[in-house]
């Protein structure tokens, strides 16, 4: 049982040489194929270096570019060279110059011993691969790709486009089903000399040297007419990531790779001489039997790609800065708006915060300056509460304070005498949760000492706005969780409002409240609207609240709190 | 973006161009090894004015990653920095006595010694108080995030700065050469960066940290700018337009994903508040050598004369890459 290495290297020749001579030291026959862009005088010399090893073969070169037929002539001609000068192989492994063996080649031997007539190649139809890039899946075999992608970019996208409306399609020569999968297999001796030996091959060739990138479909297509039995996925582990480039891997890599119980592992980071030498020399005294467990760098490289195409929802940095509407998430955590609740309770910040455990803040956006939660002058992520530099950026400072904050959940004041320039990155925001009792601007009005007129003038103002906002919050394009009562509505069953106000957070606390915030004096506030309304401004917004003076109730003393009854 | 601005940003940049190539005349030669330079070399590009003290661990830090040369315009200093950086084998020098302001900041002199001898190379455009952070610096030289860009067809590479400060006075503790500055000014603003787009030459616009915080609560439009894009694979036919904060063509400042997604970045560790600070802030007031009217120093020094703190409460301390790539100031992205 022996098994050959096929080798394609087009650069780091240095790194190459040394994988050859660990593979033939090791007692498998490596024949080497080396592009034609490596100029003569260095291929001459790799060659040279390599003279004293008697297992090591040379194929005829190709030129091989990236995604053209290049690729599998190069494959070819050094398999054709493998079957024909060592007669013993009996599995032949297709592997790069920046290939790197992680299990001691014994293992690999076993491995394939112990499985025959096995041949390891990854192998999927068109139809049910998601990895490829650009959107040509089974187009690659339908279309004509005269014009190279790295270098004639615009014409080869040109020319698919004039192809697809043409409505441009090759055949499949003698009904053949396209496969794709991994470049890199390995093959028994027995599939390989049939497709090698194919008499339908000129026919085969043919075709696949106009199919794109046919590296990843040639021998993955003609193994499913020639061999007994496939398994279909890559030995070597080699990721891609979203843009169809191998992820590389480096010297801080080297737990990783050890751990996966992988074969052979692409790409290697031709300085990193840490794996290189880890890999190369060591020598374990047992054999594992372990199967390859590529799981971990798996995830690891999911990840990558998922940071670059997905990113973190919520955070905006020097290298992630979504267009309008492509940012996964406004903000990166659910927080909470109230309007109006600090308005009409007298202590309803340091209520809440005990109830839900939640950072409370005051009015963020007040005019004069930012309420920070117990009157803080800087908060996480040295957030000052300049307004200047809020308002400077109102939705920055938003985005923010919610990053800044991660793990602890924010709630703040809100109103119409704030900035507005933040509602509707609110509105639209879903992980707001907006509570708005509409109207309770007034009720700080009603008790003001001001001139009337001036009252009147502002009553008409933080009406307008409020207004406003609400219609905001009730746009179809709204993702916030918006809750709105009149003041009305609302002081008729309190205690059940902010049951629902508070539910709404999605808070730990899904017991009942247990106890209520105080509510401020509603005396004279009927009355106070009744004069507004006979300054000849409308006050609309606080609901059916009773204007005039206040009915004939059982006199009260002081404002109770509000108990729930057992 | 309309053929019409195209255009015109193609002849600003000629303009620039034609600008460094005249201020070349300003320069003298102190020290050429340029010759020296092999094909692959990551060069390093530098002005500094009276930095020696600075320049030991500087150096060092950059040779220890993974620069090969650096080129250096000396702007008059007067406390050796010239000798000391002529004496190093790996260092280019000129010198200039002209002025720092109306070479656009230092950065014409730059544009021409790299239209001169950059083209085709990864190129880091940092000053003396300067330290790049890259993802994964810690295990890997800058040679490997070079290639990796190469792989990937990126030209151009961001790091925002990071003002680092000491807790307490900034002149409490006083730097010594070769020593490493973070162990002083250990501390920085984790996450008041407010960002624009200037949608012009299409970079962002990034303010805040202490400087906006402490120096600028009332004028937060006047805190100095903080995107940078240090790390560029040089062209001859780039060039900055204002300090290191923008380039033409302006495809290189798209350093950043407009989809949701993260692209890799770095951070410049920016140690300007270490004890030198104060006369450097003073020095540089009466010079009036800096951007817009010198308003940052005047600010720095009524400010830092009351209360020369710069930390607070939520300040974070620096420990690593990882902890600046948690809290967000910079990213991975697909480099893994």
């Amino acid at each position: 049982m022996t098994v050959g290495i096929v080798m394609l290297v087009h650069t780091a020749l240095n790194r190459a040489e040394q994988v050859a001579r660990h593979w033939a030291a090791a007692g498998c026959p490596v024949v080497i194929h080396a592009d034609t862009n490596v100029p003569r005088r260095v291929f001459r010399a790799f060659r040279k270096s390599l003279e004293d090893v008697e297992r090591i073969r040379f194929s005829d070169r190709h030129r091989c570019e990236w995604g053209t037929w290049g690729i599998v002539a190069a494959t070819q001609a050094g398999a054709e060279v493998m079957l024909r000068d060592f007669p013993e192989v009996s599995h032949v492994y297709l592997a790069s110059g920046s290939c790197l063996p992680l299990r001691p080649v014994p293992e690999l031997t076993d491995y394939l011993a112990a499985r025959p007539d096995t041949d390891f190649i990854e192998s999927a139809t068109t139809a049910d691969v998601e990895w490829t890039v650009g959107g040509l899946d089974s187009e690659r075999f339908t279309l004509r790709f005269p014009f190279a992608w790295k270098k004639h970019r615009r014409l080869f996208d040109r020319y698919v486009e004039l192809q697809r409306r043409v409505g441009f399609k090759r055949r499949m020569p003698n009904g053949i089903v396209p496969h794709m999968g991994s470049q890199w297999w390995c093959l028994t001796r027995g599939t390989l000399s049939a497709i090698l030996a194919d008499p339908e091959r000129p026919t085969y060739d043919r075709f696949f040297q106009r199919v794109w990138i046919p590296d990843e479909s040639y021998f993955q297509t003609l193994a499913r007419i020639h061999s007994r039995r496939i398994e279909s996925r890559s030995l070597t582990l080699s990721k891609f990531d979203f843009q169809g480039k191998p992820h590389i891997f480096y010297d801080d890599h080297l737990q990783l790779l050890r751990r996966s119980d992988c074969f052979v592992a692409r790409k290697i980071w031709p300085h990193a001489g840490r794996l290189y030498r880890a890999f190369l020399t060591e020598d374990p005294a047992t054999r594992k039997k372990t199967e390859p467990n590529p799981g971990k760098i798996d995830r690891i490289f999911s990840r990558a790609v998922e940071l670059r195409t997905r990113g973190r929802p919520g955070l905006y940095m020097q290298s992630r800065w979504p267009n309008w509407g492509w940012e996964n998430g406004a903000t990166c955590a659910p927080y909470a708006v109230f309007q109006g609740f600090s308005e009409l309770f007298e202590d309803f910040e340091p209520w809440l915060e005990g109830q839900t455990g939640m950072r409370v803040h005051g009015h963020l956006y007040a005019p004069g300056g930012v309420a920070f939660s117990g009157g803080q002058s800087v908060v996480a992520g040295a957030i000052p509460d300049s307004a200047a530099i809020r308002d400077y950026n109102p939705r920055g400072f938003l985005t923010n304070l919610i990053w800044a904050t991660r793990g602890e959940q924010q709630c703040f004041q809100y109103g119409p005498a704030d900035n507005q320039k933040i509602a509707w990155d609110l509105a639209r925001d879903g992980n707001a949760r907006i509570a708005v009792i509409s109207g309770a601007w007034a009720l700080p009005l009603a008790r003001s000492r001001a001139d009337f007129a001036e009252i009147r003038a502002e009553a008409a103002r933080l009406q307008k706005i409020e207004a406003k906002f609400i219609e905001t919050l009730r746009q179809t394009e709204t993702k916030a969780r918006v809750h709105i009562w009149t003041l009305a509505d609302f002081v008729e069953a309190p205690m059940q409002a902010l049951q629902d106000a508070v539910a709404e957070l999605g808070a730990r606390s899904t017991r009942r409240l247990s106890e209520a915030p105080t509510m401020v004096d509603l005396t004279g506030f009927g009355q106070f609207l009744q004069n507004l309304k006979n300054q000849g401004m409308h006050p609309h917004l606080m609901g059916d609240f009773p204007a005039g003076p206040d009915p004939e109730r059982p006199p009260r003393k002081a404002p109770k709190p509000y108990l729930v009854q057992k | 973006m309309g053929f019409a601005q195209s255009y015109r940003l193609r002849l600003q940049r000629k303009r620039w161009r034609i600008r460094a190539f005249r201020k070349r005349r300003e320069l003298t030669r102190v020290a050429d090894r340029t010759d020296r330079i092999r094909k692959r070399d990551i060069l390093l590009f530098s002005t500094c004015r009276n930095e020696k003290i600075r320049l030991p661990f500087f150096l060092q830090y950059y040779r220890d990653m993974g620069v090969s040369h650096f080129l250096f315009v000396d702007n008059d200093s007067t406390d050796g920095t010239r000798d000391y950086l002529a004496g190093q084998e790996d260092v280019s020098l000129w010198t200039t006595a002209a002025s720092y302001k109306r070479a656009r900041f230092g950065v014409d002199w730059l544009t021409w010694l790299q239209m001169k001898h950059a083209h085709g190379h990864w190129t880091l455009t940092v000053d003396p108080d300067e330290f790049f952070v890259y993802p994964f610096c810690d295990t890997r030289p800058l040679p490997a995030l070079t290639d990796w860009l190469d792989a990937s067809s990126i030209k151009s590479f961001s790091a925002m700065l990071l003002d680092m400060y000491p807790k307490g006075r900034i002149d409490a503790q006083p730097y010594l050469p070769g020593q490493n500055p973070m162990e002083i000014a250990g501390w920085f603003d984790a996450g008041n960066y407010v960002i624009s787009k200037n949608s012009r030459y299409g970079n962002l616009w990034i303010q805040g940290g202490p400087r906006m915080r402490v120096f600028f609560p009332d004028t937060p439009a006047k805190a100095p700018a903080l995107n940078k894009i240090p790390l560029v694979k040089w062209h001859r036919d780039y060039a900055w337009v204002s300090s290191t904060h923008t380039l033409l063509p302006r495809g290189l400042n798209l350093v950043y994903d407009e989809w949701g997604g993260e692209k890799a970045s770095g951070i410049l560790l920016h140690t300007k508040f270490l004890h030198t600070f104060a006369d450097k802030a003073a020095e540089e007031l009466q010079r009036g050598q800096h951007y817009a009217a010198s308003v940052e120093y005047r600010a720095y020094a009524e400010t830092l004369q009351e209360n020369p703190d710069l930390w607070c409460r939520w300040s974070e301390k620096y420990i690593n890459w990882r902890q600046l790539e948690i809290l967000g100031l910079m990213s991975k992205g697909n480099w893994a």
